[in-house]
C-alpha cells in the first residue's frame, strides 16, 4: 500500500496527535453514488488521508453514501446516532442536506463539522454551539468575487445563478460587496444545461464583466457554451466551477477565468505542500478544494481529541473553537457563529502541462468573516 | 429589446427545439411501430456522449466521434431490444415502464463504473468553433447554426426514409396493423430491432452533438428524455411531424419563455420578484403548453386517435 | 386464494413484529426502517389503486406525495413560528397537530389529483404515463423555484408533530401509528375493491366499452379513483415528512415516482398487500446492498428488470403462484 509511504513522508506532524484521546466515533455522511458524487468522494478521500497520516488508533469512521437525497441523509443521521452511537458527525457537501440533518443532530447533542455546505440560516438565526463550519459561509466566495470585480475596475457587471436558496445567497453575497452597477441580473433554472438564451441576454446587456454562479454540470455548460459564444466579457465566479474535479471536462474555456477559493494547491505552507505530495501520491489525482477542506476537517477534529475528551462536551467545544491545527490554507480561525475566519484568493485558471488547474493571483478578502455574526445568538 | 436579441433568442430556440427532435424523433418512432414506451431512451443519448468524449479523447477527430455515438449507440439499442424489449411486446404499458427504468439504474450507475464520477471533456471541432455573423449583425455560434442545419437534414431524411424507402413502407405497415404486416411474409423481428437500434443511434447522436456544448455526465439523459415526452404528447405519438412541430414548440416556448416572462412581470413588479416569479413560471412553461394542446386535442396535434 | 391471504397476514405481522422486537432489544434505528416501510407501502398502496384496480399507470405520484409532505412543512412552519399562513379573507393559523395535517395534507393532493386527473385522463396509455410524469414535473419544477417555503433547500421541523394522547418523538409510538394507518387503509380498500364502485372499475381497467354500455362513465370513475390514490399517496408524503423532519423537493422527483411503482412491482401488481411486500423488500435491498457496494443500483436494476421479465406477479406471485394474477 501507497499509504505506508505516505505515513513516513509525514509522521512529523502526526506524531503530535497520537497523545491520548478517549476513542472517538465520527459518522460521515456524503455522497458517493450518482450525479454529484465527485466532490463526496473527494471530502472522504480527504479527510481519510489525514486520519490515516494521523496514525491515530481511537478513531473510528463510519462512512456512508447519502446518494444526494435529503430524505437519506436523515435516516442515515437517525441510524448513526441511534444505532451507531456516533459523537460527531461530518460530510456533507449540500446545503440542503445540511437544512435536513444538522438542526436535528446539534439538537440531540451531537457535534457537527461541516466540510463543506454553509448555509446562511445555520450561520445566523440557526447558529448552534455544536454546529462548526471548516469550510465557508454560502456566501464567502462570492463576496469576494464582488471584491475582487472592484479591484479590477469592473463597473456594470452581468450576473447570473441557479434559482434556488444557494444561488440567491450567492447573488445577495456578490451585490453586498460590489460597487459598480449591475447590467443584468438573472436567476436560471437549476440543473439547467443549455445557457444559449442567457449569453444572449449578456451580449445585449453592454455589460463590462459577468459573476456567474453554476456549480457543477451547469458551469462546465455555462463556460463551453459561453467561450464559443464570441462574448468575450471577462468572467468572474467562485471557485465550484473551476475545481480540479471538472476543470478537465471544460478544457481551454476556461483558461484565464478568475474565480475566488479559500485554498489552492500553490499555497506556500507546509502543511498545505506536504498535503498536496501526499494526496497526489495516495490517489493519483491533484487534491480538489473539496478534498482540502475533508482534510481540514478531520485535523481540527484530531487537534480537539489531543487536548479534550468528546464526552466532555464543555471542553470539547472549547478545543474546536481554539481551532488549533495546521490548516492547508494557512491562518484559520473561528468567528463567534463557528463559521471560518480566513483569506479568500483570486484565481487564474491556466494549464500545467495537460492539466487545468489554477494559481494564485491576488488576495480579493483578508481575514475575511461573515455577514451573519450578528444574527446569531449564542 | 432589441431586433438582434429577439432574432438570436428565436435561433436559440430553434436550436433547441432541433435537439428534442432527434430525441422525440426516436420515442415516437419506436412507440408507433413497436407500441412500447421506452425510459432509457434518454440513457442512450448519454451513452452516445460518453462514446463521442472517449473516442474524441483517443483520436481528437470529432467526426469519428459522432460516428462512435451513432455506432455505439445502436448496437446498445438493438442489445436492449434482443435481450429486454422483445419480451415485453406483448405486455402491458407498465411492465415497460419498469423494464426500461431497471435500464436506467443499470446504465447510469454502470457508466460511472466505467467512467468514473467526473464529468468527461468533449469540445466542439476546430472548424466550426466561434461565433459567424449573420445578417441584421447577429452574432451567433457557427456550432448551433450546424446544430441546427443537421437536424433539418436528418427530419428530411427521416421523412424520406418513411415515405420513400421499403423499410419505410414496412415501418408505415406496421404503425397501422401489426399483424398484417407479419402475414405479408416481413420478418417482424429483424424490422423492429433495426427500427430501435435507428431510434437509439438518433438518440445518441443527439448525445455527442450536445454534449460537444454542455456537460457529458452520468444523469445528463433523464431532464431531456422527460422534455422528448413532452414533445411526443404535444405532437402525437407516432408522428414524426408532429415530433417535428411539437420540438420547435418546446423549444421555442421555453427559450422566449425564459427571457420574456421577467421582463414582462418587470413592467408591473419591482426587479427581484418579478425575476422571481418569471422564472418561476417560465420553468413550468412548456408544461402550461402541453396542458393547453391536451385541453383542445387529446390525442396531440398530429396524433390519431 | 387462501395462500394469498396467509401471506398477506404473515406480512402484516411481521411488520408489526419486527419493530416491537426491534424495541424490546432497544434498536431504534431498526424501528425507524420499519416506520419506513410502512409509509412507503401507505404510498405504494394508494398509487395501486390507480395502478392495480384501475390500470391507471401514473409516472407523477411523486407529487401528490410532495404535496402531502408539504402540507405537513408548511402547517408546521407556521405554527412554529407562530405566524398565520393568511389573514385574509379569515385568519388561517399553522398547526402541529397530526390529524389536523392529514387531513388538509389529503385534501391538497386530492384537489391536485383532480386537477391532474381531469387532464390527463382524457388520454390513455403511453400518453397517460407520459402526461403524469410531465405534470410531475411541473410541481418539482415549481417547488424548486418558489422561494417561499425553502425551495430547493426545503424546509426543516425541528420537532415532530403530535398526536393526541401519545409521544410521537418515540420512534416505536409513531411506527404504531404508521402502522395503523396502514392498516386502516388496507382494510377500506379491501372493502372498496368488492364495492360496485371497485368492481366497476376492474371492469372498466379490462373492458372499456362493456362498462359504457351499461351505462356507467369511465372517465368519472377513473377521477374518483384517481383522486382517492392521490390522497391516500398524500397522507403517506405528510407521514413521511413527519418522519423526517424535513420536507423538499427531492420528495417530488420523478425517481419517486418510479420508486413507489418499484414498490408495486416488486410486491405484485394489484394485489392488495404487493406494496407492503415491496417496500419491505425494497428498504431491505437498499439496506443490505448499500452497503455492499456504492455501486447497488446496478444489482437493483438487475433485480427488478428480473422481476418484471421471468417474476410478473412479484414477491406475492411467486409465493401464491400465478392463478390469481390480475390479468
Amino acid at each position: 500500500m501507497k499509504l505506508k509511504t505516505i505515513l513516513m513522508a509525514a509522521s512529523v506532524a502526526a506524531l503530535a496527535h497520537t497523545a491520548q484521546a478517549e476513542g472517538v466515533k465520527v459518522g460521515m455522511i456524503t455522497t458517493l453514488s450518482g450525479g454529484g458524487a465527485g466532490l463526496g468522494i473527494d471530502v472522504r478521500d480527504g479527510f481519510m488521508l489525514a486520519i490515516a497520516q494521523s496514525g491515530s488508533t481511537d478513531i473510528e469512521v463510519v462512512i456512508e453514501d447519502d446518494q444526494r437525497k435529503p430524505d437519506v441523509a436523515v435516516q442515515l443521521a437517525d441510524r448513526m446516532i441511534q444505532s451507531d452511537k456516533v459523537d460527531i458527525l461530518t460530510g456533507i457537501i449540500w446545503s440542503n442536506l445540511a437544512m435536513a440533518v444538522v438542526p436535528s443532530a446539534t439538537a440531540q447533542g451531537k457535534f457537527y463539522l461541516s466540510p463543506n455546505a454553509g448555509p446562511s440560516p445555520l450561520a445566523g438565526a440557526g447558529c448552534h454551539p455544536n454546529y462548526f463550519n471548516v469550510a465557508w459561509q454560502n456566501d464567502n466566495l462570492h463576496e469576494a468575487a464582488g471584491a475582487y470585480s472592484n479591484d479590477a475596475g469592473y463597473s456594470n457587471t452581468f450576473i447570473l445563478a441557479p434559482n434556488y436558496p444557494a444561488g440567491q445567497d450567492a447573488l445577495t453575497g456578490f451585490k453586498r460587496f460590489f460597487e459598480g452597477a449591475l447590467a443584468g441580473e438573472i436567476y436560471t433554472k437549476l440543473g439547467q444545461t443549455d445557457y444559449a438564451a442567457e449569453i444572449a441576454q449578456i451580449r445585449a446587456s453592454g455589460a463590462d464583466s459577468v459573476f456567474f454562479f453554476l456549480p457543477g454540470g451547469m458551469g462546465i455548460s455555462f463556460l463551453k457554451q459561453y467561450a464559443d459564444s464570441g462574448v468575450d466579457l471577462p468572467l468572474v465566479g467562485p471557485a465550484f466551477s473551476f475545481d480540479q474535479g471538472i476543470l478537465q471536462a471544460v478544457g481551454d474555456a476556461a483558461l484565464g477565468v478568475m474565480n475566488t477559493s479559500q485554498w489552492n494547491k500553490d499555497i506556500d505552507n507546509a502543511a498545505n505542500a506536504a498535503f498536496v505530495t501526499s494526496f497526489q501520491a495516495e490517489y493519483g489525482r491533484l487534491p480538489s478544494l473539496y478534498a482540502s477542506q475533508g482534510f481540514d476537517t478531520a485535523n481540527l477534529l484530531l487537534s480537539a481529541m489531543a487536548v479534550a475528551d468528546v464526552n466532555d462536551a464543555d471542553a470539547f467545544r472549547a478545543a474546536l473553537e481554539a481551532a488549533n491545527f495546521d490548516s492547508v490554507r494557512g491562518d484559520f480561525a473561528f468567528a463567534s457563529n463557528h463559521h471560518p475566519i480566513q483569506d479568500i484568493y483570486v484565481r487564474e485558471v491556466i494549464k500545467e502541462g495537460d492539466v487545468y488547474t489554477n494559481r494564485i493571483v491576488a488576495t480579493g478578502l483578508t481575514d475575511h468573516s461573515n455577514a451573519y455574526v450578528a444574527e446569531c445568538s449564542m | 429589446m432589441s431586433l438582434i436579441l429577439i432574432i438570436e433568442q428565436t435561433l436559440n430556440g430553434i436550436q433547441f427545439g432541433v435537439m428534442l427532435f432527434l430525441m422525440a424523433a426516436g420515442l415516437t418512432l419506436i412507440f408507433g411501430v413497436m407500441g412500447v414506451i421506452n425510459l432509457a431512451h434518454g440513457s442512450l443519448y448519454m451513452i452516445g456522449a460518453f462514446a463521442a468524449a472517449a473516442v474524441a479523447g483517443a483520436t481528437g477527430s470529432f467526426l469519428l466521434a459522432l460516428a462512435a455515438s451513432l455506432v455505439v449507440a445502436a448496437i446498445a439499442g438493438a442489445l436492449i431490444e434482443l435481450t429486454v424489449m422483445r419480451r415485453l411486446y406483448d405486455r402491458d404499458h407498465l411492465d415497460q415502464v419498469l423494464a426500461t427504468f431497471a435500464l436506467i439504474l443499470i446504465f447510469s450507475e454502470g457508466t460511472r463504473w466505467a467512467f468514473g464520477s467526473f464529468p468527461l471533456f468533449l469540445d466542439i471541432p476546430d472548424a466550426l468553433s466561434g461565433p459567424i455573423t449573420l445578417p441584421f449583425g447577429v452574432q451567433y455560434p457557427l456550432y448551433r447554426l450546424a446544430i441546427i442545419g443537421i437536424g433539418l437534414v436528418v427530419a428530411l431524411g427521416l421523412f424520406a426514409l418513411i415515405s420513400r424507402t421499403r423499410i419505410g413502407m414496412q415501418i408505415r405497415a406496421g404503425e397501422s396493423d401489426r399483424e398484417m404486416i407479419g402475414a405479408l411474409g416481413v420478418n417482424i423481428s429483424v424490422l423492429y430491432t433495426l427500427v430501435f437500434a435507428l431510434g437509439a443511434a438518433l438518440a445518441g447522436f443527439a448525445g455527442a452533438l450536445i454534449g460537444a456544448i454542455q456537460s457529458v455526465q452520468v444523469g445528463m439523459g433523464e431532464p431531456v428524455l422527460i422534455l422528448a415526452f413532452v414533445v411526443v404528447v404535444i405532437g402525437g405519438i407516432g408522428s414524426i411531424k408532429g415530433a417535428l412541430v411539437g420540438a420547435l414548440l418546446v423549444g421555442l416556448t421555453d427559450t422566449l419563455g425564459r427571457f420574456l416572462l421577467p421582463s414582462f412581470f418587470g413592467l408591473f413588479m419591482e426587479p427581484s420578484s418579478a425575476m422571481s416569479v418569471g422564472s418561476s413560471l417560465s420553468s413550468m412553461s412548456i408544461y402550461i403548453l402541453m396542458a393547453a394542446v391536451l385541453l383542445f386535442k387529446p390525442t396531440g396535434l398530429y396524433g390519431s386517435a | 386464494m387462501q395462500r394469498e391471504q396467509l401471506i398477506n397476514a404473515t406480512t402484516l405481522l411481521a411488520l408489526l413484529a419486527v419493530p416491537l422486537w426491534a424495541w424490546y432489544v432497544d434498536e431504534p434505528f431498526t424501528i425507524t426502517l420499519a416506520t419506513k416501510v410502512a409509509i412507503f407501502a401507505l404510498a405504494g398502496v394508494g398509487l395501486n389503486l390507480a395502478l392495480g384496480l384501475g390500470g391507471l399507470v401514473s409516472f407523477g405520484h411523486a407529487a401528490f406525495f410532495g404535496i402531502g409532505g408539504y402540507a405537513m412543512g408548511i402547517l408546521a412552519s407556521h405554527a412554529q413560528t407562530y405566524t398565520p399562513l393568511a389573514s385574509w379573507p379569515f385568519l388561517l393559523e399553522g398547526t402541529k397537530s397530526m390529524p389536523v395535517i392529514w387531513l388538509v395534507a389529503m385534501v391538497m393532493s386530492g384537489l391536485a389529483a383532480l386537477a391532474v386527473g381531469a387532464l390527463s385522463l382524457r388520454t390513455t396509455g403511453v400518453y397517460f404515463i407520459m402526461i403524469t410524469l410531465a405534470f410531475g414535473q411541473m410541481f418539482f419544477y415549481f417547488a424548486i423555484s418558489w422561494p417561499a417555503y425553502g425551495g430547493e433547500d426545503g424546509l426543516s421541523i425541528y420537532v415532530r408533530n403530535g398526536f393526541p394522547g401519545l409521544n410521537t418523538l418515540d420512534p416505536i409510538q409513531f411506527f404504531m401509528l404508521c402502522y395503523v394507518l396502514l392498516a386502516v387503509v388496507l382494510f377500506f380498500f379491501a372493502r372498496l375493491a368488492k364495492s360496485p364502485f371497485g368492481m366497476a372499475l376492474n371492469a372498466a381497467r379490462q373492458n372499456d366499452e362493456r362498462v359504457q354500455t351499461v351505462g356507467i362513465t369511465p372517465y368519472r370513475l377513473r377521477l374518483v379513483a384517481f383522486v382517492i390514490s392521490g390522497a391516500v399517496t398524500g397522507l403517506a408524503g405528510a407521514l413521511f415528512a413527519d418522519l423526517n423532519r424535513f420536507v423538499s423537493p427531492t420528495m417530488l422527483s420523478w425517481q419517486t415516482s418510479g420508486e413507489i411503482m418499484v414498490f408495486i412491482i416488486l410486491g405484485g401488481v394489484g394485489r392488495l398487500y404487493g406494496p407492503v411486500i415491496g417496500a419491505g423488500l425494497f428498504i431491505m435491498l437498499e439496506h443490505f446492498l448499500g452497503g455492499l457496494s456504492e455501486f447497488w443500483h446496478v444489482y437493483l436494476g438487475v433485480l427488478l428488470l428480473l422481476v418484471v421479465l421471468f417474476a410478473r406477479g412479484g414477491l406475492i406471485g411467486l409465493l401464491a403462484g400465478k392463478e390469481v394474477a390480475h390479468d
